[in-house]
Formats: structure tokens, sequence, C-alpha cells
């Protein structure tokens, strides 16, 4: 099992997965270069976070038309297990393979500080090692995280379980103190109706090992190696 | 030749921290007859297409699949001739 980390002009959060994949789980990894066109041989795809082609326009509105995405649209719709986080999970949206948007932070503000996120679902391939309910402690840091939907989007991701992470308080309750950013409902990743592409603001490769502060977002990799484990 | 103005403009079911902040900074300025204020992009594109009826088909599907995201914004546009 290969883990693929995505490189965008831009981004900025690959090494620290690929320093997750090399030296704390030490599994199998690689980079893909945005200007490839295959991702042959890995079995999850990460979309780190950063500012692909600078954000121009609108967070991850010029990456989605990188030569690379067709082959991630591809693998995901053969149910391959994709993350998108923070720039990544902006990509993700505007790509049209998770719905709704990502907007400027209500306080207008760069936010980079530690969140809890509590998980309302463990029913994707990131989220099986998570018990429901359980707050992760992971850090967040973005100035366009305000998750965004219509009420008709809303009411789907509800009706389909696809809320993933909202943010809380440390004991798990969903408060508007918790929410760093405004989103809507606290809502801090989702996933898609088939539930193999989670996108989430918060960076679970910077809290992967206690001398970090948390190994909360470890579960994350481990959940989605035990998934793969299970699949073959 | 012909040019298009675009605006691109967050849907009024959005909130925009950006142009309440504007918002408030006019009133603290001397100006409180502004009642509500909205950020936006505008863009300016020359065509080379010359057929105004071809080159509105063409803004109107930038505008769709690129320019602006239909989950959070509206968009206008203009078409008129300019100078080579």
């Amino acid at each position: 099992m290969k883990f693929g980390v995505l490189i965008f002009p831009g981004t900025w959060s690959h090494q620290d997965f690929g320093h997750v994949f090399r030296d704390v789980l030490k599994v199998d990894w690689g980079y893909v270069w945005h200007k490839d066109t295959s991702v042959a041989g890995y079995g999850c795809l990460i979309l780190p976070g950063g500012f692909a082609h600078g954000d121009y326009l609108r967070c991850g509105a010029i990456a989605r038309f990188s030569p690379i995405m067709d082959a991630v649209i591809q693998f995901a719709r053969d149910g391959g297990p994709v993350m998108g986080s923070c720039n990544g999970f902006q990509i993700l949206c505007e790509a049209g393979l998770l719905p709704g948007a990502l907007l400027r932070n209500d306080s207008l503000q760069y936010r980079c500080r530690w969140v809890h996120i509590r998980a309302e679902s463990t029913e994707t391939p990131f989220t099986r090692t998570v018990r429901k309910g359980q707050a992760l402690k992971i850090p967040i840091s973005h100035g366009e995280g305000r998750y965004s939907a219509d009420p008709g989007m809303l009411a789907r991701l509800r009706a389909n379980d696809q809320v993933i992470f909202r943010y809380s308080t440390p004991d798990g309750a969903i408060t508007d103190e918790a929410n760093p950013n405004g989103a809507l409902e606290n809502i801090a990743g989702i996933c898609n109706e088939s539930r193999n592409i989670l996108g989430l603001m918060p960076h679970p490769e910077r809290a992967s090992e206690t001398l970090l502060g948390s190994e909360d977002g470890r579960l994350l990799f481990d959940s989605v190696l035990d998934h793969l484990v299970g699949v073959r | 030749m012909l040019e298009a103005q675009i605006h691109v403009t967050l849907k009024r079911s959005v909130l925009d921290p950006q142009g309440d902040t504007v918002k408030s900074a006019l009133a603290t300025l001397g100006f409180p007859a502004v009642e509500d204020c909205r950020v936006g992009k505008f863009l300016v594109l020359r065509l080379t297409e010359r057929d105004p009826a071809r080159a509105k088909r063409q803004v109107e599907e930038m505008c769709r699949k690129l320019l602006a995201n239909p989950v959070i914004e509206d968009y206008v546009f203009q078409i008129h001739e300019v100078s080579e």
C-alpha cells in the first residue's frame, strides 16, 4: 500500500505528510507532481495544504485544472480513498468532488492554532479506528476555512451522514466559541456520498506524534491502512 | 475588438465579513448612510472573438466553469466594443 502525496505549485504541507509516512508510520509513499497524468500504483491519495497556484481567483480554483486532477477524479470514482486537508479540501470542493465551498474566516484573520474536532461518523476509510463522538486534538492553519453550503446541500449532507468532523470543545461539545472560522454548523470535515473522499480543514499530519503535542491525527492514517488491508 | 467586463460577488445568502468590515470603516469615517457593502471581483477580458453573440456564450461558459463558483457567487457581465 503506497500513499501518494500531491504537490501543486504553492503546496506547503507535502513534506509534513512525507515525514509522517516515512518516519512515523514507516510506510511506502511518494510524491505526485501536478503535471503528472497517472496515479497508478497508489492506494491512497493525499491533497495537502498550502496555496496551490497562489490561491489566485479562489482557493483551489486553478488547481482543479492541473493535469493530475483527471487521474485523481478517476481514482476517486473507482472508490480509491482520497484525503484533502486544508487547501486540499478547498481543491476537492472546487473540483466538484465534495459539495460546498470554503470562504474567508468570519474573523477575516488567519487562524493557526490547536482545535478539537468531534468525529460525527466513523463510516469512512479515514475514520474507522476513531470512536464516534471522540474529540481529536489537531491544529488548523488557514485564512479561508469557513465551510458554506446552500440549504439543499446541507440537508443532503445531514441525511447521508456526510458531516464527519465538527469543531468542538476538548470534551466534545459543539459551541460557537469552539468554531474558529464561522463554519456552517461547526463543520470541519465532510465526505462525499460514496464516503471514500474526505475533506477537512485541520492538519492531521501535524498531529501524528506526541513530540508535536498530539498524535490524534495519526488515527486517520491508521484507519486508511487498516481499511486497505481489509480491502485486500 | 470586444471587451468583457465581469463582476463576481458573493451571493446575497452568503455572509461577507469583508463587506461588513468595509461598511463599519465607512461609518467610522463619517459615512453612516451606507446600509450594506459587498466586496467582489472585477475582471476585464479582451477578446479575439469578434462576434458579440458568440463572445457572450463564451464568457457565460467561462463564468460558469472558472471565474465564479456557483455555490457561493453570482456574476454579471457586459460585452462592448473597444478600440484595438
